[in-house]
């Protein structure tokens, strides 16, 4: 079985985001990129325990993007997996990330795709869904855990409200989240063989962006907290009441 | 024409659905369409959708759908939006939306705003606003192709109710096996509380409350206001918890009119989940906790004291407010 994980980069999780060129562009300087935790830590974990449980054969790793997304699809490959695709575009619009992808896939054959449940900068959950219309296959969301037995998967997914079990037959495009595996920190050895690992450069297919992002604006500060003395309970009461007028 | 896709399970719509319904006539009103509810699933007394703003409602009366398999679903939106020439497709921002709207737009190459929080400004061009960065900023997306696919964040918009009421007519579609692949083999839901995606309400915990031998404090905070509880990522990680109960970051992101954080030191990744809330109140004993400074109120102080005055405060408010 071969497993394809989708990987995106995206700006550790404390950076303070800031914009530039008259909020038009993300402020870059000193953002530390990381893997996408969801990509890393859910879906490119299980994948690789899937190999070692002997269940998948081959683990290859895809992103959509320019040669600035290289040093993080090398960590990502650090961690493990066989090759790496970098699909040589910029990402900015789901359809058209969504639609690389899926060209890819269609000359490619993969038994299971995996994204991550969201991205932490668009945190648009879209791209899984669409890879899969595109290509006409199952789609399950927020998976929590992931098994295969004889061609089926096994998971649990987040629904609202709860969780529910589900079995369908791949091939099949999953987004995973937390609960799936346990974290991996790569070690020297895979950091090593990173280096030689295949990172194939793809040039785009054509597809259209459908979406543009034409401005930035950092939420509002709050005005500042309003202490309350513990023993004003009924105040604090009151302010929720008739201030901030929620309850 | 307008689409709007309503939700319902067992003939149940949630507040979410009438909110996208309002929002849609409200663009409506402003481009002088016409909005359809698509009801997807075994339900009855549709017309009363058109209390939010619907004049026509396309019902998918088939039980199959009832468990809202993503591809099936997307499938019949598609084609009841192709059978009403709809331009705009709206979703509410939830589980099942994530599954299916961005495979509506896919199918139908429509441009897509997941997770919108404001109606689309019309004066240039169509441009949505949308949280991103995890609630550290918003981004202005533009949709440039014809049909265009909004999922909007629940609690974003609020309900406008009328009287009106809709024309309700069938829709059949001819499904393949194949859409529904996806077998469900058991549920596990909790029963008679808001979702957590949904609540207005919302009592949170963190590793200040030492262990989960003492969420008997907060389940009583939350049931005097009939608040949905919540907890930060190591209550979770610790299985004082469950799951699905986690916000920030990796877990749950929510944006209700109250959040009651106690004992929660408000992380950077615990406050992308929570910091688009209306009002946040802090109960914490460290007045250097990083929270109170994403706080609209706060308390300093010991939980174990304090959470059982503020129930008894709020049960004496709803009292007075019955009485
Ligand atoms: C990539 C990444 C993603 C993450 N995602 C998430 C996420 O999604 N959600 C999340 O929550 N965290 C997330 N975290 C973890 C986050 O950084 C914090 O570690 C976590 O939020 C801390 O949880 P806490 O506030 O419950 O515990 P603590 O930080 O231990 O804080 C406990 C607080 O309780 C107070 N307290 C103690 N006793 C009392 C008392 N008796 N009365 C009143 N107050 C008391 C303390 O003063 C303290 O402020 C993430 C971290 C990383 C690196
Ligand atoms: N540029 C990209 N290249 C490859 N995969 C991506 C890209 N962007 C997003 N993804 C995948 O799609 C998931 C959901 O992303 P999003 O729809 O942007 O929230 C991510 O967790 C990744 O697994």
């Amino acid at each position: 079985m071969k497993i394809l994980v989708c990987i995106t980069k995206a700006p550790d999780t404390t950076t303070k985001i800031a914009f530039s060129d008259n909020n038009t562009k993300l402020n870059d300087a000193g953002v530390q990129w990381i893997i996408n935790p969801y990509d890393e830590w859910y879906a490119l974990v299980r994948a690789l325990e899937l190999k070692e449980a002997g269940i998948a054969s081959d683990i290859h790793l895809i992103t959509v993007g320019k040669a600035d997304t290289e040093p993080v699809i090398r960590k990502a490959l650090a961690l493990g997996g066989d090759e790496a695709i970098r699909i040589d575009a910029d990402s900015n619009d789901s359809f058209y990330v969504a639609s690389q992808i899926a060209d890819y896939v269609k000359s490619n054959a993969y038994e299971l795709i995996l994204t991550g449940k969201e991205s932490i900068d668009y945190n648009n959950a879209s791209i899984g869904a669409m890879v899969a219309e595109l290509l006409d296959l199952p789609y399950i969301t927020h998976v929590c855990k992931l098994d295969i037995e004889a061609g089926v998967a096994h998971v649990n997914r987040e629904i609202e409200g709860g969780e529910e079990s589900n079995t369908c037959p791949l091939p099949l495009v999953i987004s995973c989240q937390k609960g799936m595996s346990e974290a991996r920190i790569p070690n020297m050895r895979g950091i090593m063989a990173a280096r030689t690992k295949p990172l194939k450069v793809v040039p785009p297919s054509n597809a259209d962006s459908l979406t543009e992002i034409i401005a930035y604006e950092t939420p509002l500060q709050k005005q500042g907290v309003k202490m309350i003395d513990p023993d004003q309970m009924d105040e604090l009461v009151r302010l929720l009441h008739e201030e901030a007028k929620v309850i | 024409m307008i689409l709007v896709y309503t939700e319902q399970q067992n003939g149940i719509f949630k507040k979410a659905a009438y909110e996208a319904i309002s929002y849609a006539a409200n663009i409506a009103q402003s481009t002088g369409a016409q909005v359809c509810a698509v009801v997807l699933g075994e339900a009855s007394g549709l017309e009363t959708l058109g209390n939010y703003g619907a004049q026509q409602v396309v019902h998918v009366n088939d039980a199959r759908l009832n468990k809202l398999e993503a591809k099936a679903c997307a499938k019949a939106i598609c084609s009841i939006a192709n059978a009403q020439q709809a331009d705009i497709i709206i979703f509410s921002n939830n589980n099942t939306a994530k599954a299916v709207a961005p495979r509506v737009a896919a199918q139908l190459k429509a441009g897509l705003v997941a997770g919108a929080v404001s109606l689309p400004d019309l004066s240039q061009g169509f441009v949505v606003k949308k949280s991103v960065f995890s609630g550290k900023a918003f981004a202005f997306v533009q949709i440039k192709s014809a049909i265009k696919v909004i999922s909007l964040t629940p609690n974003a918009y609020g309900v406008n109710k009328t009287t009106a009421t809709a024309t309700v007519s069938n829709h059949t579609i001819d499904f393949a096996s194949t859409d529904f692949a996806v077998k469900v083999i058991s549920e596990n839901k909790v029963q008679g509380i808001v979702p957590l995606g949904e609540a207005e309400l919302v009592v949170s915990g963190g590793r200040g409350l030492k262990g989960p031998e003492n969420w008997g404090i907060l389940e009583e905070l939350a049931g005097s206001i009939g608040a949905t509880l919540a907890c930060s990522r190591p209550v979770a990680d610790s299985h004082w918890r469950p799951h699905h109960e986690h916000v920030g970051q990796t877990g749950g992101t929510i944006r209700p009119n109250l959040y009651i954080a106690v004992g929660i030191s408000g992380a950077i990744q615990h406050l992308a989940g929570v910091n688009s809330s209306k009002t946040i109140v802090v109960i914490n004993k460290d007045a250097e906790a990083p929270f109170f400074k994403a706080a609209d109120y706060g308390v300093l102080g010991d939980a174990f004291e304090i959470v059982p005055k503020l129930t008894a405060a709020f049960k004496k408010m709803k009292a007075s407010q019955q009485g």
